[in-house]
């Protein structure tokens, strides 16, 4: 976070500065472009998974993440799919 | 001894690889080196004017290849100074004409009777490109503080590493460091965060570099230019020196008028 920033947040503007926005912005589109897999491929790989799962176990849908993680040697894939447990089930 | 080729690239157009090329040339000839600028953009040649050499041109790079006069006959001295000597490309011919192995050739002539050859890469992933880095044994890639420039970097960072050239090694061209302190631009430390690679300069937005250029004088022998020092230092990091990385400072405002008058150089160096 750079001083603008700081500046920015104690002055209550949560916006970061273009700055920031930049980086984070270039973060994100070059996991994929690395990757080779588009933003938009991530939202199909997920509605599939989804749909897989759901056959055979109840998840919370909503709360289902597909990421990218970058490691050190690799970047994996990530889905991290909630259960709905008897608990958890209304 | 044999020279060092490497090759200048940048996948984007426009963030300045002719400039670098003929700046860090000219600075590495004023280091004593003897050094060939070899200008890889077939069909767009422009180092040629950069450099101020382009009255004097009779033969080019695809006129070596094709066998229509020597080498030698076709290296274009700058008569500023003697150990710099330019091979411009070929205007009315394109990427076609030049084949890698033809490019290989050529610097391995080029090798026993020079220091350094610097090959201005064509924009681009293409032919242009791939021809351009295979006979480098170095590359470094140029790129600007914005998000399109810094994108297309990484893009050539994998290419260059899937081509073993690698690691390839980075300039980072036109800070302006009165936005990056406002908040408002990529700073040197956010586009190495991002590409992981090595640094070997920073080069400040500076006019100096446009009105050089207008006259066909390389900021690089300029003494007062900020991004003349810049290039100075990366040709001397490029000689194997450990110089330390500039800090810039916003000179434009009233501080920075200030500052500067209490300054002796009135530049950072």
């Amino acid at each position: 976070m750079s001083l603008t920033d700081f500046w920015n947040r104690l002055r209550g503007q949560p916006q970061p500065s273009s700055r920031e926005a930049a980086k984070q912005r270039l973060q994100l589109v070059l996991v994929h472009d690395r990757n080779q897999i588009e933003p938009g491929m991530l939202e199909r790989i997920k509605d599939e998974i989804i749909a897989v799962i759901s056959k055979h176990v109840e998840i919370d849908q909503a709360g289902v993440q597909v990421t990218f993680t970058r490691g050190e040697r690799e970047n994996r894939l990530v889905a991290d799919i909630p259960l709905l447990t008897r608990r958890t089930r209304k | 001894m044999a020279a060092r080729v490497i090759t200048i690239t940048s996948g984007k157009g426009g963030v300045g690889k002719t400039t670098t090329t003929a700046n860090v040339g000219v600075a590495l000839a004023l280091l004593g080196k003897r050094v060939v600028c070899l200008d890889a953009d077939i069909g767009l040649r422009n180092l040629d004017v950069v450099l101020g050499l382009e009255n004097r041109i009779v033969y080019d790079v695809v006129d070596v290849i094709e066998g229509r006069c020597r080498l030698r006959q076709a290296l274009i001295k700058d008569k500023r100074l003697p150990e710099l000597l330019l091979l411009p490309a070929s205007q009315k011919r394109d990427k076609s004409a030049v084949r890698s192995a033809d490019l290989v050739k050529l610097c391995d002539d080029l090798r026993p009777d020079h220091d350094f050859v610097l090959i201005d890469s064509a924009a681009g992933i293409e032919e242009g490109f791939r021809t351009a880095i295979a006979p480098a044994d170095e590359v470094v890639i140029v790129t600007n503080p914005e998000v399109s420039a810094v994108r297309d970097a990484d893009r050539v960072v994998g290419l260059i590493e899937a081509a073993e050239k690698g690691p390839a090694r980075l300039i980072v061209n036109r800070l302006k460091p009165g936005l990056v302190q406002r908040g408002d631009m990529l700073d040197t430390s956010d586009v190495l965060d991002i590409l992981a690679i090595d640094l070997i300069g920073i080069v400040p937005e500076d006019e100096s570099v446009l009105i050089s250029t207008n006259r066909g004088n390389p900021a690089a022998l300029d003494e007062r230019s900020a991004a003349g020092i810049a290039f100075r230092n990366i040709a001397r990091r490029l000689n194997g020196e450990d110089v330390p990385f500039e800090t810039y400072r916003d000179e434009a405002g009233f501080f920075g008028r200030v500052a500067r008058l209490f300054r002796r150089n009135g530049r950072v160096s």
